[in-house]
């Protein structure tokens, strides 16, 4: 295969009311249009669980709830590597550090796991948060797929 | 609801076996299921059975780590059996192991809980 084609680029953008039914669908599309790198099992099943991280805190964090908000994911494919990132105009994180605490949770009352951040931090290769108090969050992640790299050597 | 729960009890053992995706979605409806069951009163351990979960995010970390605190409370113990690989990784990495033992399969986790009950 060419370098050219190596570096063929692609993407889509995706946007939904912030509605915990709209998690499942959210992470079902974002995996279909990934699985044009054939990625592994196990890597699907982390891009699905990031989306789904990321996405639930839009909706319980970022909008309390509220199904008004709009949850915008982009997801880019650059040769092998995915590039996602979900977006809220929500209510924003007041102190990140803190946020991404492993087992720390805003909202212990609903039973979260204070997991999200560490379990994206985990799963992609690299993740980075930016918010603004008051003006939303958005998430980037990326991750390169393995199993399309073993295709080109 | 993408999601089922099926619950059985073995004596005084609650064995709950979760089919589906467990997310935020679908948590609260697993959430009251087991507890509507667990504070009925027969239920003094708990075995959570993970053979046909397809999919788990933190949400569902945190419905398994309430649960084990209402069952601890109780005095009771809790085990999770016929975990798929990608849950697993994300019971590893949560620590869950720490806290509470995993087995191969219902069988096992029954003799397991009977032994220390």
């Amino acid at each position: 295969m060419s370098k050219e084609k190596a570096m063929e680029r692609n993407f889509m953008t995706l946007q939904f009311a912030a509605k915990s039914e709209n998690e499942s669908f959210a992470r079902v599309t974002v995996a279909a249009f990934i699985s044009q790198l054939d990625p592994t099992m196990d890597e699907l099943s982390d891009l699905k669980t990031v989306v789904s991280e990321a996405v639930t805190n839009s909706i319980i964090h970022g909008y309390d709830s509220d199904p008004e908000g709009i949850v915008t994911i982009t997801a880019e494919i650059v040769g092998d590597t995915v590039t996602l990132t979900v977006e809220d105009r929500g209510r924003g994180i007041e102190d990140l550090e803190l946020a991404k605490q492993p087992l720390y949770t805003s909202k212990p009352e609903l039973e979260r796991s204070g997991m999200g951040f560490t379990i994206m931090e985990n799963f992609m290769d690299e993740f980075e948060v930016s918010s603004e108090p008051g003006s939303g969050t958005s998430i980037k992640m990326k991750k390169r797929i393995e199993s399309k790299k073993a295709l080109y050597n | 609801m993408n999601l089922q729960v099926e619950m059985e009890h073995h004596r005084n053992i609650l064995i709950v076996r979760l089919s589906g995706e467990l997310d935020h979605h679908t948590a609260d409806h697993v959430r009251m299921k087991m507890d509507e069951t667990i504070q009925r009163g027969l239920t003094d351990h708990l075995v959570l059975s993970l053979k046909n979960l397809q999919f788990m995010d933190s949400s569902g970390l945190g419905v398994i780590l309430g649960r084990y605190k209402l069952i601890k409370a109780k005095g009771g113990k809790m085990a999770v059996c016929d975990v798929n690989p990608t849950v697993y990784r994300l019971l590893d990495m949560s620590g869950l192991f720490k806290i509470m033992p995993i087995y191969d399969n219902e069988g096992h986790a029954l003799s397991g809980l009977e032994v220390v009950s």
